[in-house]
């Protein structure tokens, strides 16, 4: 975008580069809320049709779609409590730490293919790092009310949220092995095409390791069924007890907008991001090779395409919290250390073994015997021969095309193995 | 009894080395009513728990010594308020013990089929609640969505939802409407399927069995020495219901129904039903089979009330009228338990030859369960306390009266 700017209105380069970080950041502020309130109407639709119930049918027609906004104004006039023992500074700020992490997060999660606000190298690293950082807002919160129910809120959510980081760490290294990249945008063009380019039926331990990843990220999310630094029968509300008005809208904001970057995530690096089952783009001819404008129509049906993933899983984490009881916090740590992280360290193992002795997807292997195989060997050796950096839009162009199907067919690679140097 | 209680594995021991004093305070979610329960807790272990009652007292049996018998009935109503008809049974039942006077064949049917279906409505409450507390909100709202079906019968019949003042000394207020024993039966047969859903996300749930299972175990013979009743001692594996083994008076309103007492005797429920498969870590006496024995017990009451159905249509002869309302008691005693849906409710009432008695006793169930709850909370996780709690099934407005 500020290449746009610098192009179209020749202004400076500093200022194009400002006002295009400024639009980006506007942007994705407004999917961040979007999400949250969306996140909120589902919740309670959802919640209500499980109940047997209507949910909210007033404000905004018979739907409610305007719920969320007159929550969110009602809570703004509401009164700034802030308890006599509470550690007033720490009080104050614990909210934004929370949000500005989860906000963070939303910095490194491709939207598009070239659509994410900041296109990092090591950007599933980033993303996790980042995520990590909303520990801080909870615990403060918790110490800062003054109040042992909080306390004990914060400190269960400390060793839930950490317990689970590794987990879900190792559910993304095992995408990064079989991709051979942390960069999000190429994970993301990876999987072009149909349905089966899919890291989740690229073999049966990537397969397994969703799954994992689908409990760990509600595990790491604080929703039911693990939901007990919230949990509103034993400490009120946890370490939000104390917290009113728009200080609570913070942090209702940052789980919501949380559990959509995980969603979003795990879409990404599972179920193909932007691309959908078929690849109608592609098929249209909305690409880029054709023009410019039709492949940015490409690119919004992309988004269009992550942003319903997105929602599907957040609509998943609706359906269990209501349908789920909760599970203790010994119970919680449990799941974690003797079952999640195990399962996940043998898939890890069992892909790593997988990505190095056989070629492509399995869907690939067993079906296409002449397509061009995917493998991380046949990916890591030209990157590493380049020195390490995919930031070429031809490099990328042409790893995308090698992926599409058409291509496949007449792919000049013969493919019986990864010993194919002779003909790169 | 819970000192070989595994220690959970890992659970955030702080550096703190000295015991918190947490109060469960009588503002809370999850205790059943104005409960306050001060635990000392060690990190998330519980080392000692005590109850404190009384934010719901209300002088209930002082003020039956100014109110005649049938005008007392209305506060009977509002010591067990979930299940108001079994509580208006109770004291009308004592009084005719009182007063030896006996009901017809029919009226006695028709207090069969209201005291069972309240028997369901307050079953209702305590499974809808016990998930409540446990997280799985639900099976709450679908508990509550039949009960609410069961206070619509009950305002045909008397007029009221939760405080009946129905089941009067002497008889009932008023013969049911119109079609109300088809509406009855209408209930009973969509209600069937609503419990196999209750099964599949409570009862046979993993989560909610791995919170339950093995939690707040309670062993016969404690819950005996406690004077445990009801489902909390029949989950315990003792057969005992007073429906079948307490006073004449009582037992002859369930002459010539086919019911089984339920009571994992020897480890084994009753078989006449398909019931659901009992988990390998649930053990007799723990807060699993106490949900179960509820569950199962709404079973054998919607088989008491078809039977009730059949029988109060095929008898003869009118409903009682109840006793006058300024009717003389003798100056004798009576003391009568019945079986309510929380345990064995007991009402003594002393006469002094006035319309007035000269003392009223309540014995209710929940306040044994209440004083248990120190033996059985020993050890356990913060987390555990509501689920002990939940499968007491306790009500505040019985134990503080």
């Amino acid at each position: 975008m500020a290449e746009l700017l610098i192009k179209h209105l020749s202004s400076p380069e500093w200022l194009a580069y400002t006002i295009a970080a400024l639009v980006h950041c506007g942007l994705l502020l407004a999917i961040a809320l979007c999400s949250a309130a969306v996140g909120e109407w589902l919740e309670r639709k959802v919640s209500a049709r499980i109940q047997d119930r209507l949910g909210i049918v007033r404000v905004g027609g018979r739907f409610g779609w305007l719920q969320p906004v007159a929550d969110g104004i009602k809570l703004l006039c509401k009164e700034d409590i802030v308890p006599k023992a509470a550690d007033r500074p720490l009080f104050k700020i614990a909210p934004y730490i929370n949000f500005c992490a989860v906000y963070c997060a939303y910095l490194a999660l491709p939207f598009a293919d070239g659509w994410v606000a900041l296109d990092l190298n090591a950007g599933a690293f980033f993303l996790l790092a980042v995520l990590g950082l909303e520990i801080f807002g909870v615990v403060l919160g918790g110490y800062s009310s003054g109040s042992k129910w909080s306390l004990y809120g914060a400190m269960r959510e400390a060793a839930q949220v950490v317990s689970y980081e590794i987990p879900l760490g190792l559910c993304v290294v095992l995408i990064v092995v079989v991709s051979g990249t942390m960069n999000l945008v190429e994970i993301g063009n990876q999987q072009a095409g149909w349905f089966f380019n899919w890291y989740l039926f690229h073999d049966p331990f990537t397969f397994v390791a969703f799954f994992v990843y689908v409990a760990c990220a509600v595990a790491s999310t604080n929703r039911a069924p693990f939901d007990l630094p919230e949990a509103e029968s034993e400490l009120v509300a946890g370490f939000m007890t104390e917290y009113s008005g728009f200080r609570w809208v913070f942090y209702f904001m940052s789980e919501y907008a949380a559990i959509f970057v995980v969603s979003g995530l795990g879409a990404l690096l599972f179920l193909g991001g932007w691309n959908g089952p078929i690849p109608i783009a592609w098929l249209l001819g909305l690409t880029a090779d054709n023009h410019e404008f039709l492949g940015w129509l490409g690119n919004l049906l992309g988004m269009c395409n992550f942003i319903v993933k997105a929602f599907l899983g957040m609509t998943f984490m609706v359906w269990l919290r209501w349908t789920l009881p909760r599970l203790r916090v010994d119970q919680v740590i449990t799941t974690c250390l003797k079952y999640c992280v195990p399962i996940v360290s043998a898939m890890l193992v069992g892909a790593m073994l997988w990505s190095f002795f056989l070629p492509g997807g399995v869907i690939a292997a067993l079906t296409k015997p002449d397509s061009f195989p995917c493998s991380a060997w046949e990916r890591t050796v030209p990157t590493l021969c380049v020195g390490g950096e995919r930031d070429s839009g031809a490099a990328r162009k042409e790893a995308r095309m090698q992926s599409l199907p058409a291509v496949r067919s007449h792919a000049e690679h013969g493919n019986e193995g990864y010993f194919q140097e002779e003909n790169r | 009894m819970q000192a070989e209680r595994v220690q959970p594995d890992t659970v955030e021991f702080d550096v703190r080395t000295d015991e918190m004093l947490i109060n469960m305070g009588p503002q809370h979610p999850s205790t059943h009513g104005v409960l306050r329960v001060v635990l000392r807790t060690d990190g998330e272990v519980v080392s000692s728990v005590v109850p404190h009652i009384g934010y719901l007292h209300r002088s209930a049996e002082k003020i039956a010594e100014k109110l005649t018998v049938r005008q007392y009935l209305p506060f009977t109503d509002r010591l067990d308020y979930l299940s108001g008809m079994n509580m208006n049974l109770g004291w009308a039942l004592t009084v005719e013990k009182l007063l030896g006077h006996r009901v017809s064949g029919k009226t006695r049917h028709l207090r069969v089929i209201i005291a069972e279906l309240n028997r369901i409505a307050s079953h209702l409450v305590a499974a809808g609640c016990m998930g409540l507390d446990l997280g799985s909100f639900t099976p709450y709202m679908w508990t509550f969505r039949e009960r609410e079906k069961i206070l619509n019968l009950f305002e045909e019949i008397c007029g009221a939802r939760l405080t009946f003042s129905y089941l009067l000394p002497g008889g009932v207020k008023e013969g049911p409407p119109e079609g109300w024993l088809g509406r009855c039966e209408a209930f009973l047969d969509q209600f069937e399927p609503v419990i196999d859903d209750l099964h599949a996300l409570l009862t046979n749930n993993a989560v909610f069995i791995k919170r339950s299972a093995s939690v707040g175990t309670l062993p016969p013979e404690t819950a005996i020495n406690y004077g445990c009743t009801g489902p909390v001692l029949r989950a315990s594996g003792v057969d005992w219901d007073i429906r079948r083994d307490g006073e004449p008076i009582y037992t002859e309103m369930y002459d010539g129904y086919t019911w089984r007492v339920i009571a994992p005797v020897g480890g084994r429920y009753p078989d006449d039903h398909p019931y659901p498969p009992i988990p390998r870590e649930a053990a007799v006496g723990d807060s699993w089979h106490r949900f179960f024995v509820r569950m199962l017990e709404v079973v054998q009451s919607m088989g008491l009330i078809r039977q009730a159905i059949e029988k109060y249509a095929a008898a003869e002869g009118e409903l009682d009228k109840p006793i006058e309302i300024r009717k003389k008691l003798p100056a004798a005693g009576a003391y009568l338990e019945t079986e309510a849906p929380k345990g064995q409710m007991g009402f003594m009432i002393i006469g002094d030859g006035s319309a007035i008695p000269w003392r009223a006793r309540i014995r209710s169930s929940s306040f044994c369960h209440v004083s248990v709850l120190p033996e059985l909370c020993r050890g356990v996780l913060i987390a555990d306390m509501p689920t002990i709690i939940a499968s007491m099934d306790i009500v505040l407005g019985e134990i503080d009266r």
